[in-house]
């Protein structure tokens, strides 16, 4: 029997496909911990009592995870137009730097209800800015923007090191940060919206931003699929030839894709620093730029598989805290190896599996066609 | 004078000390991209070479053994970026990344696991290092005028790893352009399908390309754990991966201005030390910050066309499909 009589349905590639592939990166992920000398059962174990054990733990999950979708949505934006955009890390940073920049300008004078459109302005403007140089060096003077955003992100590092160490930071203060913003500039965190209904639950660093980073998926998705930009944008994705022929300017879908993929990066700040630190100061991104591409390739670039990867790296990065702690041979870095194993099956060995699910396929499906003609 | 001289021979001379890995990362990095195949897992592999020497030094205590063995392993990763880029044709931008961001992690995990120092590996005897070699008559040569010093202060005195870099490139020089092996290698990087054509494997000359890169890297990483310093730091590569990628680009994908690259951004970082905290007359102190980005500014300045225009080989980052 001939196993081309099958054809593969989409819902195995689509479906079966990407857990084929998150599923050979936590085999290898579980290994490396045996080869520590630890038990990879008990690890993830761990690793969920301390995502989701207690409240605070749950907190601190969704507030990595909100930083994850703001991300992962910048990455995806860019990839549904054959960008890829490395530099996240550098617009987050350099829109952390906007958002901090109002903040500090603004807290004395206006209430919150003022300052947060304000703050939002300022993160997506500012990331946008970030983005607007590689864009249009790719767009109009030919230049790749995978090294471009690679060299903006080390000078967006240089930048903010300069920044903080001889111009922003508080006199008198040892460490390289700003003064403490106001309480105008502080999102609500989440135990203090829930105490407003009467509900007590632990602090944890989880504010407001989520629900920002989720009307941001909601905005992306009718963005990306339900209107002409979005079209113009997939089209050049697709084809950018064809794309001319149907009378749309790459040049600029490309210049207006990456503004908007900075934009998203640029809102990690607001979780960041108007959020949880409250003070402008170095490193806040911690690499977060650098996971959204993971979760952006693991949820396919789309809204909803990004939330849902954002999720798993919430819980990874949450619980592996949880782990380092409860078991000291595993440092919090085995997150960070994960995340590599998942660029490197769901990304770069993306199509190794597809073969072999299509013949598993092939051979349940034919057995069940068989089983149904014997029967009858 | 005298002294102004001294200072001017010292930079060099820590110029060239800084530019040693750059030199073996950018030469590694055209080996690859010239076969077509975008290589961002430089700083992956450096990163990689350094851990496996500082850990294969410090447990055998040979520092041969421990370049061999990160030469070994930085192939191995370079071999996966080939399984990932030239069997599955996989993006390999995402292949490259995906090993920087897996070797960034790893080296960690293991270093803390293996040696409980917060990633550090434990530091060297002189036995388990590369030494600095001393040329002969260095000391006798240095009372020469003008040419002395340069004799004694900057060509003497470095280990041999820094002698390997230098020689590396007019090795690479040779393969790539008087070589039968190298011709090939370029045109697989233009035009596979005339190579494909001709009979000769597009597979088999991206791997030959990218498994010389990872030899290379293997020994840049070993400079860095074992030669330069006396033990693997976590992190330790430090972005230096990209500038020689950001070198190899500035050097239009060809050795010598490659080298002139690594030379120049190796420079800059020796100022940029040397420059810390010195006040200008009528400047100001100079932000050393900006002299650290430079070599990204102006990489990016010339990826914008205007400083000439750098262009890449034409195939390069398209996965070859036999059947058309």
């Amino acid at each position: 029997m001939k196993a081309s009589h099958v054809s593969v349905p989409a819902w195995v590639t689509i479906g079966v496909v990407p857990v084929v592939n998150i599923a050979m990166a936590l085999f290898l992920s579980g290994l490396i911990i045996l080869l520590i000398g630890e038990n990879p059962i008990d690890a993830v174990q761990l690793i969920f009592i301390g995502a989701f054990g207690y409240d605070e733990a749950i907190g601190y999950t969704l507030y990595y995870t909100t930083n994850f979708i703001f991300t992962g949505l910048a990455v995806a934006i860019a990839f549904h137009a054959m960008l890829f955009n490395i530099g996240g890390e550098g617009q987050a940073y350099i829109g952390g730097l906007g958002i901090g920049l109002a903040i500090l300008a603004f807290d004395h004078t206006l209430p919150f209800w003022l300052m947060l459109p304000i703050m939002l302005s300022a993160g997506a403007l500012f990331g946008a800015a970030w983005a607007f140089i590689p864009a249009w060096a790719q767009a109009y003077r030919g230049s790749h923007i995978v090294i471009t955003t690679i060299m903006f992100n080390f000078i967006a590092s240089a930048l903010m090191v300069y920044l903080l160490v001889n111009v922003l930071v508080e006199p008198g203060n040892m460490s390289p940060e700003t003064r403490e913003f106001l309480p105008s500039g502080h999102l609500p965190f989440m135990h203090e919206v829930f105490a407003w209904f009467g509900i007590a639950i632990t602090k944890s660093p989880l504010n407001i931003s989520i629900f920002w980073a989720l009307i941001c998926c909601v905005l992306l998705w009718f963005y990306i699929w339900r209107t002409r930009w979005g079209y113009a944008l997939r089209t050049v994705g697709h084809s950018e030839r064809a794309a001319v022929y149907a009378g749309i300017r790459p040049q600029r879908v490309i210049v207006i894709t990456m503004c908007i993929s900075g934009a998203l990066a640029g809102f990690v700040g607001i979780n960041e620093l108007a959020g949880v630190q409250h003070r402008l100061l170095l490193n806040f991104t911690a690499g977060y730029g650098f996971t959204g591409i993971a979760v952006s390739l693991m949820g396919r670039n789309h809204p909803l598989g990004i939330v849902l990867a954002s999720l798993l790296f919430g819980i990874l990065y949450q619980g592996g805290a949880e782990l380092a702690f409860e078991m000291p041979k595993i440092s919090r870095e085995m997150v960070v190896t994960i995340q590599g194993l998942v660029i490197l099956f769901s990304g770069a060995l993306a199509y190794m599996s597809e073969p072999w699910v299509a013949r598993a396929y092939t051979f349940v499906a034919l057995g069940l066609t068989q089983q149904r003609a014997g029967e009858a | 004078m005298a002294e102004s001289y001294t200072f001017v021979l010292l930079t060099l001379d820590a110029a060239l000390r800084v530019a040693t890995p750059l030199v073996l990362c950018a030469m590694a990095g055209l080996l690859s991209e010239r076969s077509g195949i975008i290589d961002i897992s430089l700083e992956g592999k450096l990163l990689a070479g350094a851990f496996v020497a500082g850990t294969v030094a410090a447990v055998t205590g040979s520092a041969w053994l421990a370049l061999l063995t990160a030469m070994v392993a930085t192939a191995l990763l370079s071999l996966l970026h080939g399984f990932a880029c030239i069997t599955h044709r996989g993006n390999q931008v995402v292949s490259g990344l995906a090993i920087n961001i897996m070797v960034s992690g790893l080296t960690v995990v293991l270093g803390i696991a293996w040696f409980a120092r917060g990633g550090q590996t434990p530091s060297l005897q002189a036995a388990a290092r590369f030494m600095p070699i001393e040329f002969p008559l260095a000391e006798t040569l240095r009372a020469v005028p003008v040419l002395g010093p340069i004799y004694t202060e900057v060509l003497s005195g470095h280990n041999l790893l820094v002698y390997v870099a230098l020689a590396a490139v007019p090795f690479v020089y040779w393969v790539v352009y008087k070589t039968r092996f190298g011709l090939r290698l370029r045109a697989v990087g233009e035009n596979p399908q005339a190579v494909d054509t001709a009979g000769i494997s597009v597979t088999g000359l991206r791997y030959r390309g990218v498994l010389m890169c990872g030899l290379l890297c293997g020994i840049a990483g070993a400079y860095l754990s074992i030669a330069q310093n006396a033990s693997f730091v976590r992190e330790m590569s430090a972005g230096q991966g990209y500038i020689a990628l950001a070198a190899m680009i500035f050097g239009k994908w060809r050795p010598l201005p490659a080298l002139g690259a690594c030379l120049m951004f190796g420079l800059l970082d020796a100022i940029a030390i040397r420059l810390q905290g010195v006040e200008i007359e009528g400047f100001g102190e100079v932000p050393v910050q900006l002299i650290q980005a430079l070599p990204y500014i102006m990489t990016v300045v010339l990826l914008a066309g205007f400083i000439g225009k750098a262009v890449a080989p034409k195939a390069i980052g398209i996965p070859y499909v036999k059947e058309r």
